[in-house]
């Protein structure tokens, strides 16, 4: 009877999630099916797909062209990976001392300061972008602080700049850190922090050996929203980091629009996948033996 | 700047790390014998508010050293904000603290030479149980050989060796408390502080505990200093008792002091059943008196200034009287109810417009007391306790 009823509940379940099943089949992995087989094709001269099927495309990432070798697309993942892995490690500076303010605050001042947190992802990402191009121009007042440290020449802009591509990534991202980190520490559990202190921890081995193993599911979740987009983000460092520093959101977009090239722009995009896949893979490992250790 | 706050950990003085010889200087031994006399914890004058309430009204307290010594009070009485100001993670408004002698209020809780066996445990999730255990030697950066000989000794007296490898989430909560236990001991401290750490527990287990705890504190001659408001617990496991209420220390004493001679009302009736009798004096000759009471007259065996006051008996010292009702102190009273609960019966019983609760023994010789039969109480007057209040 009860075997009977689990069946019930599972078929129920099943036909309950059917829904998103289905989303997911149809808008995520049959495009994904899609977007690897076209990475095979052959590009037309008009950017239709061709014939034969070809592993060219995957060779051109390699850096294997018609002048030699020329390592050009894996150091453009290379960099958007750094700079993906700098953006989340400023939001993780910046959030973790954030959050801990915000869970300390009187509950009615709580709500009012994720709402701060928020409010900026009310607006268009363009709009925001565009905005920071108005605050670092020549004539802003940042730009004139930065001409007071030395920093920039006068009448210069702060923008394009890899400083400017960090600066824009960093605001977007940080509520995507902030609020699973302050879920986190808003359920920390203080006694373990002052038995760690009566057992004879320091303010630092307090945080190190009580606190931080309590936070670090907030942490890794946040760490992978932030991560994830940054690595194929494209419209902050199109239009804060200009043609210098591309991206391999930049590339793939050239590919799939203004190159009309979609097999060579699917197999970056596959390429970039398996990358971002291993990364998270790694840190799925460093995070879980962290958590045992800490 | 008046304060020198010391940066270096607090030297040890415990009888355990002086080691004599025949080159010891005589001011050692002489400064060792008297931190012998010096109490463990010497607290004066303690106050600490939380707005408007006051956890602590000027508590004082000297705890000898080895001596295990209870706080027993009702939930905020400030029970347990005194143990927290002792262990450091709470700072008092006014009063002092001293820790075997010395200054204990400008040492961080990292360094003071006491631990805290915490209610809910507060056993270190991800760590296994023994590394839960080595936690405080490790801090203290002592070398891991001696680490590992220290954890091994300790686990075995808490008789927790077995469960080493496991996680705090795969252990009992019988388990856990020993673990605590252990992990608080393997330092060493001045003083053990307990805070309520049988709380959780069934009550069989609690009774196995409670014996084990009190011989760990023989063995290791550790002052302990715990925190309940379970009397029976109190009273079995204690030196001294610290009777709490409303952030005062309302009576002090051993076990049987606090019962057979409670000082106030509150005392007499946290401290096991006891029934409250008001009084007023009739008659006084010498050393006794007759005080009028809702019973009829009681004779007193002492001599009391005072015109009114509350007369206490507990259960178990009145007595069934037979039938001689001409001798002091006997009343008859009609049984209400009774409750059989084993080794005992407990019955209420009305004398004329008061009602009192009487425990006797089930011997095979006493006969049984039956609800709704009249019967004779003795109230022997060395019974009788004058109440302060």
């Amino acid at each position: 009877m009860r075997r009977a009823a689990e069946q019930k509940l599972s078929a129920r379940a099943m036909l309950l999630s059917a829904p998103a099943m289905l989303w997911l089949l149809v808008l995520f992995l049959v495009p994904l099916a899609f977007i690897f087989s076209i990475s095979f094709f052959t590009s037309g001269s008009y950017g239709e797909l061709e014939r034969p099927l070809t592993l060219d495309h995957y060779k051109r990432f390699l850096g294997f062209g018609a002048f030699g070798w020329e390592p050009l697309y894996p150091i453009i993942i290379a960099r958007s990976l750094l700079l993906a892995a700098l953006t989340m490690l400023l939001c993780l500076l910046l959030g973790l001392p954030l959050a801990f303010w915000i869970s300390g605050l009187p509950a009615r001042w709580k709500t009012f300061a994720l709402t701060l947190v928020v409010i900026p992802l009310w607006t268009n990402l363009l709009i925001r972008t565009y905005a920071w191009q108005l605050l670092l121009a020549p004539e802003s007042l940042l730009a004139k602080i930065a001409v007071m440290f030395g920093l920039a020449h006068t009448g210069d802009p702060l923008y394009p700049s890899l400083f400017a591509v960090c600066l824009g990534l960093v605001c977007d991202y940080l509520p995507f850190l902030v609020l699973p980190l302050y879920a986190s520490v808003e359920k920390i559990d203080w006694t373990l922090a002052e038995a760690a202190r009566d057992l004879g921890a320091s303010g630092s081995n307090v945080f190190r050996h009580a606190v931080l193993p309590q936070i670090v599911p907030g942490m890794a979740a946040g760490i992978i929203l932030v991560f994830v987009p940054a690595t194929g983000q494209f419209v902050i460092p199109d239009l804060l980091g200009g043609s210098k520093t591309v991206l391999l959101g930049n590339v793939i977009q050239q590919q799939f629009g203004a190159s009309r090239n979609w097999p060579f722009g699917s197999a970056l995009a596959t390429v970039a996948m398996l990358v971002v896949l291993l990364a998270l893979w790694f840190h799925a490992r460093a995070t879980k033996r962290k958590g045992e250790l800490l | 700047m008046a304060v020198v706050k010391s940066r270096s950990p607090p030297v040890r003085d415990s009888p355990f790390t002086i080691h004599y010889s025949p080159f010891t200087p005589l001011c050692y031994t002489f400064a060792a014998m008297q931190t012998a006399t010096v109490p463990a914890i010497e607290a004066v004058n303690l106050t600490r508010r939380f707005g408007d309430v006051v956890a602590l009204d000027q508590v004082s307290l000297a705890v000898a050293r080895g001596e295990f010594f209870s706080l027993l009070g009702p939930s905020g009485c400030g029970k347990t904000t005194l143990l927290r100001i002792i262990a450091g993670l709470d700072f008092p408004d006014a009063g002092s603290l001293r820790l075997a002698g010395k200054d204990a209020l400008c040492i961080p809780t990292h360094h003071r030479a006491v631990n805290t066996v915490f209610q809910s445990y507060a056993l270190f999730p991800h760590m296994t149980v023994h590394d839960n255990v080595a936690f405080g030697l490790r801090m203290k950066k002592l070398p891991p050989a001696e680490i590992q000989t220290r954890v091994r000794a300790i686990m075995e007296l808490a008789r927790v060796s077995d469960l080493a490898p496991r996680k705090p989430s795969q252990i009992s909560g019988g388990q856990k408390q020993r673990v605590a236990l252990a992990r608080a001991l393997v330092n060493e401290p001045e003083v053990l502080l307990l805070d309520e750490p049988l709380g959780a527990l069934d009550f069989k287990l609690r009774k196995e505990l409670q014996r084990e705890l009190r011989a760990l504190q023989r063995r290791t001659g550790i002052t302990f200093l715990h925190v309940t408001h379970d009397q029976d617990e109190a009273l079995s496991i204690s030196d001294r008792i610290a009777v709490m209420d409303q952030g005062r220390i309302v009576q002090l004493g051993t076990g049987e002091e606090l019962y057979e001679r409670p000082r106030t009302r509150f005392v007499a009736s946290f401290l096991g059943g006891c029934n409250l009798l008001d009084a007023k004096v009739r008659e006084r000759n010498g050393t006794n008196l007759v005080a009028e009471t809702p019973l009829g007259d009681l004779r007193l065996a002492i001599n009391d200034p005072r015109n009114g006051f509350t007369v206490a008996i507990r259960p178990e010292k009145i007595l069934a009287a037979g039938n001689d009702l001409n001798a002091p102190n006997c009343f008859t009273g009609q049984v209400l109810e009774t409750t059989y609960t084993g080794a005992e019966t407990h019955s209420v019983v009305r004398v004329r417009n008061e009602t009192l609760r009487v425990v006797s023994v089930n011997t095979t010789a006493a006969p049984r007391i039956a609800s709704g039969e009249q019967i004779q109480l003795r109230l022997p007057s060395e019974a009788l306790v004058v109440l302060e209040d």
